[in-house]
């Protein structure tokens, strides 16, 4: 099955999958791009003050067309999808959204960058996974995209590798620190690789491979660096938290959707 | 009609690199005129990049300017995707002018790309950071002549 544009879409059981797929990819990339926002001028040092800035702006970039698809499909402008939409109807995954660390980015921020360095590393991971199935995709208009985002995602990849495999062979507090966020991380990884819900229609749809595919696929692709580095394989992952795909999230989405539409609500009608 | 839309289009710079016009970026797909409406289809270069909309808008300006035509329909299109490949000869030269390194002709993903100083031409350069001021660009330094320079990312649907 091949549908080539929103008025192509056979009947409503596809729609409803298409439209919660891209509200998982536009709110996860979104929400995660928000995150590494907050990190401008903490990076550890300047040079990854410019790479991680540049890498949050290709990631929202990402989520802007995934939001501009549901626009397309009738589901608002993007400009409203992103910043108007209550926690509730978020469908990112709960790790995404958590706070880089105790305090704020204005006043005392003691961000974690070993966490940051973990979530980045294995999102991107298994974003890789999902963009090379979205190629596949029986939504054009979504496949044609996932061409365009890899060939961002591969200076992504090359990046938050090089950071965790040398942080994780440092030894002495970066080993230590690392193998506690990896711990963290992994708590809440089963919550982004889950396609939620609908799921098994997505995957009958042809819009996305299966979840557990997907999740085998995410295992193969670390299973090599896991080994370089004489860690236990695979990693076992849960969602403690909650399910993102099906509206659940902490406090901590509140405060970045108070945060990040401030400007917006002030004035929804406003051109930018 | 056409080629003289193109000719408008090659006044259109990058407003990032004010040396290269977006022609020789390869970023227009495709021009058309139906009636007195001119259609353009653009392919972003990378997709979080903020000069898009200024480039839509220096494209409806410069129709209007230089043909007195107002009816035109500017669309981002991403098929095919938009890779550093199609940059032409003279887009190519002209990066250099302005001190950016062209990225290489072919790139799998799978080598290490060799780049030379837009300045003295020397292969002796080292990667500084893979990231850099936009976000299409690299920063590098060259060992001969001293200088740091940027060099634009390979971006290919290889990777």
């Amino acid at each position: 099955m091949s549908v080539k544009r929103p008025d192509d879409i056979p009947n409503n059981e596809y729609k409803e999958a298409l439209l919660n797929l891209l509200y998982q990819l536009a709110d996860d990339d979104f929400i995660l791009a928000y995150r590494g926002s907050e990190w401008l001028g903490l990076a550890p040092h300047i040079e990854e003050d410019v790479a991680f800035s540049s890498i949050n702006q290709d990631t929202m970039g990402h989520a802007a067309m995934y939001y501009q698809l549901l626009e397309d499909l009738g589901e608002g402008n993007q400009d409203s999808l992103a910043h108007a939409r209550p926690s509730n109807e978020r469908r990112n995954a709960i790790l995404l959204e958590e706070v880089n660390g105790p305090g704020d980015y204005l006043t005392e921020p003691r961000y974690d960058w070993a966490f940051a360095v973990v979530r980045h590393y294995f999102y991107s991971v298994a974003k890789k996974v999902r963009v090379d199935s979205l190629k596949t995709s029986s939504y054009e208009p979504l496949a044609q995209l996932a061409v365009k985002i890899n060939t961002e995602l591969y200076y992504h990849l090359l990046h938050w590798k090089t950071w965790f495999l040398q942080l994780v062979n440092a030894g002495g507090e970066a080993s230590i620190r690392m193998r506690e966020a990896m711990d963290r991380v992994m708590d809440e990884f089963q919550g982004v690789l889950t396609l939620g819900p609908s799921g098994k229609e997505m995957a009958v749809m042809g819009l996305i491979e299966g979840e557990e595919n997907l999740i085998k696929r995410w295992e193969l692709a670390l299973q090599p660096v896991y080994q370089s580095v004489n860690l236990a394989f695979p990693p076992k992952i849960s969602m403690k938290k909650g399910d993102g795909r099906n509206g659940k999230h902490t406090a901590d989405l509140d405060g970045a959707l108070s945060t990040l539409s401030e400007v917006y609500n002030s004035d929804p009608a406003a051109t930018w | 009609m056409t080629e003289m839309i193109w000719n408008v289009l090659q006044t259109v710079k990058d407003p990032e690199i004010d040396s290269i016009s977006i022609v020789d970026l390869g970023m227009v797909n495709m021009v058309s005129t139906e009636g007195g409406t001119i259609s353009i289809e653009l392919l972003p270069t990378f997709m979080g990049c903020p000069a898009l909309d200024i480039i839509k808008a220096n494209v409806l300006k410069a129709c209007k300017e230089q043909l007195g035509i107002e009816d035109v329909n500017v669309a981002f299109v991403y098929d095919p995707p938009w890779t550093s490949s199609r940059l032409t000869e003279d887009g190519r030269a002209s990066l250099k002018e302005f001190g950016i390194a062209p990225p290489p002709k072919h790139f799998t993903g799978e080598e290490d790309w060799q780049i030379h100083c837009p300045y003295c031409d020397s292969p002796y350069t080292s990667m500084e950071n893979l990231f850099g001021p936009t976000a299409c660009r690299s920063i590098l330094y060259c060992k001969q002549c001293k200088n740091p320079f940027e060099a634009m990312k390979p971006i290919s649907t290889m990777v």
